[in-house]
């Protein structure tokens, strides 16, 4: 991965595989207690994801809230500084970035949120919420006439109508908000969204439109997403590759088909059978793998592997040795485990005595 | 006789700008130890529904124009408030969406659940306790003893939920209304919640009203299904018959717009256009006319009953049988979907 380092901006996102990729990424926030507010511990919500995703592809993020998915995607956007690590946009670390430099950087990430309601301010108007990121990069046309025009526009592309550029956020449903949201964040043309739990805050019926016009867009446009969610059936929808997280790490990546038909680490096979599909007759075959107990806290994390607490296949090895994602990938698909599930083999089946390899 | 029987309840809330109709002529029978899935998308009057079944709609703006809720011989909506609060918690108990609201944050999980269960049994303060104990034991709360000390803020989010059904069945109700009770929880967490309700109503023959916009969560738990669409319910039937053979325009094009687990990514999303209609300017004719793919002249006239469609399998709409397979298959065709 190392030599993708040495593409140079200017190629203008043709060349090299990668348009972002993290490095060892962490993101400790500290706990304070007492008068003096002394640092007491620390809460790991991200804790050393490597991450790489292709020019033009949906990378799908999943996991169980606390997992630490939308702190990675305010650390890749740099709304929060990372502890440690690197996060590489176009072939450069933006980290050490200024102010500056960084403006020109979010030209081209953007970033859509899961509540269509808190993510627009409501005294301002649908027409100056979507330009506001035109003014803010001085882009779009000079004089206000031809702004309002390219607003309309992009109001336009995400279905709504160009005339309502004088509403305010409370006079659209939450579907259409969400699309607002989405023409504001298409709007600087950028090369890659972070879409965090986008369609999750709405109702059924209005998601498969808000899915269906994210699609529409990647095409048009030639986007790469980032596709934050906790609802595996939509990712698995959306996305080309899919990394799972738990406890701040990543513990499984794939390709779609790879990940959701034969998943190797235990937590993704029991998030796979613990959700419920709509069909009685393959419910009722079903054999369900339920978990017992909470997600640990991320402040104090178990010792070894963190999933072994809940894990049916621990073993002793794990409590004390801390998996890393396979470095010998089969077609990309790795997994962060000892005793990963095997093609054919059954989640609580007991796994092999000997570790899958060393920790 | 059936345990619960409701009888074309209307729910009317009036407003400064009109009456909303929430809940317009609904009716259903629930037997013991039944499931009953009522889903739809928000502002259907699925909540609405089971609020008035618990009488906790506030009154005024709420108004009960019409129907009946009859339960032990008795319409709920004509007892007296004292005879309601017995019913309430003892006979008819209610599991809310969001755990950490519906707890008092300033009395222990026990002290709260003790409440319920010393209103409703005549049992000492020791009594009650042990019995607080054992039914935080029966919903799997580890060291029952110790935890029913501890404040709300102090369980997890599925802790809370288990410690809301605990309350809710602590007085073994005959119905159980459980409103959304895993959205607010992680898949892995409502795995367990909903094992939990299915294990609890084997060993006690509740029969259970289960509120969500999960078709997943209903697929995996409902015996029947009542589906509604604008304060109304628009099919009624069994499970199967509900997701493998919808007669109402509506229920078939929301189970083809759901991303599925089993077929997502293969194919496009069929999404159900426009939004749902505001419930004080209601289209004119069938409700779901201006969004409906098999939509035809009459549509925006006649307005349809809840009918029988074939045995046991109601649905709301003008079409025939044989006029509605068609016009699946049509659309189908159209869109080039192989079923």
């Amino acid at each position: 991965m190392t030599e993708k380092t040495e593409v140079s901006p200017e190629t203008n996102g043709h060349s090299g595989e990668y348009l972002l990729e993290t490095r060892n990424l962490k993101m400790h926030f500290p706990i304070k207690a007492g008068v003096l507010q002394r640092t007491v511990g620390h809460v790991k919500a991200v804790d050393g994801v490597d991450l790489s995703v292709r020019r033009g592809e949906t990378l799908g993020l999943v996991g169980e809230s606390g997992c630490g998915k939308s702190t990675f995607a305010r650390l890749v956007l740099r709304l929060l500084e990372p502890t440690e690590g690197e996060v590489i946009f176009d072939g450069e670390d933006i980290l050490g970035y200024d102010r500056k430099r960084m403006l020109d950087v979010r030209r081209n990430m953007q970033i859509v949120f899961q509540d269509p309601y808190a993510s627009l301010n409501p005294r301002m108007t649908v027409g100056n919420i979507v330009s506001e990121p035109l003014k803010t990069h001085d882009v779009g046309g000079s004089s206000s006439g031809e702004r309002k025009r390219r607003v309309q526009e992009l109001l336009e592309v995400v279905g709504l109508n160009p005339e309502h550029y004088n509403r305010y956020p409370h006079e659209f449903s939450g579907g259409q908000r969400q699309r607002i949201g989405v023409a504001r964040a298409i709007a600087l043309n950028p090369r890659l969204i972070i879409c965090d739990e986008p369609v999750s805050a709405l109702d059924v019926s209005i998601q498969a439109q808000v899915i269906n016009l994210l699609q529409d867009l990647q095409k048009e446009f030639d986007l790469t997403y980032v596709f934050i969610a906790h609802d595996l059936s939509v990712v698995k929808h959306i996305s080309d590759r899919v990394a799972v997280m738990y406890l701040g790490k990543i513990v499984e990546i794939a390709d779609r088909a790879a990940l959701y038909g034969e998943p190797r680490h235990p937590y993704t096979a029991s998030l796979l059978s613990a959700i419920p599909v709509p069909d009685p007759q393959k419910e009722r075959e079903r054999q369900r793998v339920v978990l017992s107990g909470d997600v640990p806290s991320p402040a104090n994390p178990p010792s070894g592997c963190h999933f072994h607490t809940r894990c049916p296949r621990a073993q002793d090895y794990c409590t004390e040795h801390e998996p890393g994602l396979d470095p010998q990938e089969k077609e990309g698909h790795r997994a962060a485990c000892f005793f990963p599930v095997l093609e054919g083999q059954h989640i609580e089946e007991p796994a092999t005595s000997t570790p899958y390899r060393a920790g | 006789m059936a345990m619960l029987e409701v009888n074309n309840l209307k729910t009317h809330f009036r407003t400064q700008d009109g009456v909303v109709k929430a809940v317009d002529g609904v009716s259903f029978s629930l037997e013991a130890g039944e499931t009953m899935g009522i889903v739809g998308e928000s502002g259907s009057g699925k909540s609405v529904t089971a609020l008035s079944i618990m009488q906790l709609n506030p009154k005024p703006p709420a108004q009960y124009p019409e129907g009946e809720i009859i339960f032990e011989d008795q319409n709920l909506l004509e007892t007296s408030d004292k005879r309601m609060q017995e019913i309430r918690g003892n006979d008819i108990a209610m599991i809310f969406q969001d755990p950490m609201t519906s707890l008092n944050p300033v009395f222990t999980v026990g002290n709260q659940i003790r409440e319920a269960i010393r209103i409703h049994q005549n049992l000492s303060k020791s009594e009650a306790q042990e019995k607080t104990v054992e039914v935080l034991r029966d919903v799997g709360i580890a060291n029952p003893e110790r935890r029913a000390k501890e404040y709300p803020h102090q369980f997890s989010g599925g802790m809370r939920q288990r410690a809301m059904i605990a309350m809710g069945l602590s007085c073994n109700p005959k119905v159980l209304i459980a409103d959304e009770p895993t959205t607010a929880l992680d898949v892995t967490i409502q795995a367990q919640i909903l094992e939990l309700m299915v294990e609890l109503q084997e060993k006690y023959g509740t029969a259970i009203v289960m509120i969500t916009h999960d078709l997943g969560v209903v697929s995996q738990l409902a015996d029947k299904v009542m589906v509604m669409y604008a304060g109304r319910a628009v099919e009624q039937a069994t499970t199967d018959e509900v997701f493998y053979d919808p007669l109402m325009p509506y229920s078939w094009s929301l189970l083809r717009s759901l991303p599925r687990l089993d077929t997502a990514g293969e194919v496009r999303l069929l999404p159900i256009e426009g939004t749902p209609p505001s419930l004080i300017f209601l289209p004119e004719g069938c409700n779901f006319s201006p969004r409906c793919p098999f939509v035809k002249d009459e549509c925006h006239e006649i307005d349809p009953s809840l009918e029988e469609k074939k045995p046991a399998h109601k649905a709301a709409c003008i079409l025939s049988v044989e006029e509605i397979e068609e016009n699946k298959s049509r659309v189908d065709e159209e869109l080039g979907v192989q079923t």
